[in-house]
């Protein structure tokens, strides 16, 4: 966000603010404590996904029905499920499903919601009415059954799953980008591009756009927490990832079915995908109140 | 909108019925039929009219109406709503005024880390989690089934937990605002007791961005309804919605859809009214 570059390095006292501002913000998200501490738990969950072979023996999808459904033991610390596999590593192998599916998810919503917001706040007239109207149509999905139904539209898989998440957390990256570009334009720097002649995708993409980005950060951060349970509920469904991919959300739909006899199945990934998504929310937080004192909610 | 999107693809449906080989003037009977030839608005308002008399087609599945499908399963998850909606605003509520009555007091700090739990857990977990206790372990509630009173306690709880998070950290954060304002000094200062400032005079003005989120919450109730009533095997529309998902039974899928974004939309309306009620300064009309 801060990479402008002064033309003088020379003095420091002399930079450019934005150069200051880069330290400034790491000053005050690390004296968030909370937001700190979400980021620990995710960058350990960031390793362990990227780590999982070196830290478990067992491979996620080999069945070994004799060791099906069995108590937690030094073997398996958290137990095996009904078809004999770790679910420890399963829950290690899931974090590159869960997570993956997260970040792809809000990455399609943000770089497709993003661009359409900012035509809309922009350019006005028939392109806002249109844009606005998609976003109204896709928000009398409430919520979850925005990605349900698409999920039921496209069908299954992990593919169909991403996009029908980053769908449903597009209409909010829409309203926030086209509320701030409304504010923006008005500003005397964006009449000024305008004056020297910029096009107007130039000025959309070099002066508005970046000055819009503060709080899409924070509320990317805030949707991937979402986005992990909204995936994690369809794969719940089995609407989600298929099997026999250990992802969390399938996961515990799987133990749903042994919640009787063998609770572990369902108690671990839930706890799994709890942590990840608190640490999401808290980091959220943290950048809401560290990039952007309006937006700290009151 | 629905309507328009249908309406604006390309391709003559009148032509489309009466085939490739059939006369301008069968296609123009057709059309007639069809009430195709009626001007736009004349149009929707006949679809509207279908959609009045609730004409959603048949179930690809049981051949039966839609509707009736519809209908004998809407009660269970709207009592369902209703209850959880219940908990969820009676303790948001009361959280978020006792946190705010408390502001930054060892009690407020436990009000928000629980309410920020609550928002962050998967809620189908909460529900398992609350059948393993109550019911496998103590024994003390149904795990499934919607016969008795006693059944809405463990899925009333499990879908209040979707929201009550959420509730209590508006009613925190407005009453935190509103405890500020000069006419709550006003009421301290005529020698009121406390109870009385911050139920009767503070309360009632904080409650309106409350009313807001309860409204937009109740479609994140509804969502949340398909994955406790797959949790607790209750015989509502979400678990018939998620069968038919399954059985590629497009036309229920499509009919629960609209019923849940209907649903979704008149509470929002019904919210709309509300303030009306709760906020004398704002009219209508």
């Amino acid at each position: 966000m801060h990479t402008s570059t002064p033309a003088y390095t020379m003095d420091e006292s002399l930079s450019a603010p934005a150069r200051r501002s880069t330290p400034r913000f790491w000053q005050l998200l690390s004296r968030h404590r909370a937001s700190m501490l979400g980021l620990v738990v995710l960058a350990a969950w960031a390793a362990l996904a990227a780590a999982a072979p070196l830290v478990t023996p067992y491979d996620p999808v080999h069945q070994k029905l004799g060791d099906a459904l069995q108590n937690p033991s030094m073997a398996h610390p958290l137990g095996t499920d009904y078809l004999g596999r770790d679910i420890l590593a399963r829950i290690f192998y899931g974090a590159r499903y869960s997570l993956a599916i997260g970040f792809l998810a809000v990455a399609f919503g943000a770089l497709v919601g993003v661009p359409l917001g900012a035509i809309s706040g922009y350019f006005g007239g028939w392109a806002d009415l249109a844009i606005q109207r998609f976003i109204d149509i896709l928000l009398s999905f409430p919520g979850f059954l925005l990605a349900l139904s698409l999920v039921a539209t496209l069908g299954v898989g992990l593919e169909n799953v991403i996009i029908s998440v980053g769908i449903s957390s597009m209409p909010s990256f829409v309203r926030l980008v086209r509320a701030s570009t409304l504010s923006i334009k008005q500003l005397t720097y964006i009449e000024a591009a305008r004056a020297i002649g910029a096009r107007s995708p130039v000025i959309i993409f070099r002066h508005v756009l970046p000055n819009a980005l503060a709080p899409v950060i924070v509320q990317a951060t805030l949707s991937l927490g979402s986005a992990i349970l909204v995936a994690a509920g369809l794969g719940f469904l089995g609407l989600g990832v298929q099997p026999p991919t250990p992802e969390w959300g399938s996961m515990l739909g799987e133990g749903r079915n042994y919640i009787f006899s063998n609770p572990n199945m369902a108690t671990f990934p839930g706890i799994a995908i709890f942590t990840a998504v608190l640490a999401f929310n808290l980091l959220g937080d943290g950048l809401r109140d560290a990039l952007d004192p309006r937006l700290r909610m009151r | 909108m629905v309507f328009l999107m249908l309406r604006m693809l390309p391709g003559d449906p009148a032509r489309v019925i009466a085939g490739v080989l059939a006369s301008e003037a069968d296609v123009e009977m057709i059309r007639r039929q069809l009430g195709l030839d009626q001007p736009i608005l004349t149009q929707y308002a006949t679809f509207l009219g279908r959609l009045i008399h609730l004409d959603l087609g048949q179930s690809a599945r049981t051949s039966q109406p839609v509707l009736n499908e519809v209908m004998a399963r809407l009660p269970y998850t709207f009592e369902l709503a209703l209850v959880a909606i219940t908990i969820a605003v009676v303790t948001g509520v009361i959280a978020g005024v006792v946190a705010a009555t408390h502001h930054n007091s060892r009690l407020d700090y436990l009000v928000s880390a629980i309410s920020l739990f609550g928002v962050s857990m998967p809620v189908y977990w909460l529900g398992l989690m609350l059948i393993v206790v109550f019911s496998i372990t103590l024994k003390w509630f149904p795990a499934a089934g919607a016969d008795q009173p006693i059944s809405f306690v463990l899925p009333g709880f499990t879908l209040a937990g979707f929201v009550v998070g959420l509730i209590t950290r508006m009613t925190r954060s407005s009453m935190l605002e509103v405890l500020r304002q000069d006419y709550v000094q006003t009421a301290r200062a005529k020698g009121l007791s406390e109870r009385v400032v911050v139920y009767v005079h503070a309360l009632r003005n904080a409650l309106l961005p409350v009313i807001t989120v309860v409204g937009l919450q109740f479609g994140t109730l509804l969502g949340g309804a398909v994955l406790t009533e797959t949790v607790f095997g209750w015989p509502g529309m979400g678990q018939l919605l998620v069968d038919s998902i399954f059985a590629r039974d497009y036309p229920m899928v499509q009919g629960i859809t609209l019923t849940f974004s209907t649903l979704f939309i008149l509470v929002n309306l019904v919210v709309d009214l509300l303030y009306a009620y709760v906020d004398p300064r704002i009219h209508y009309g």
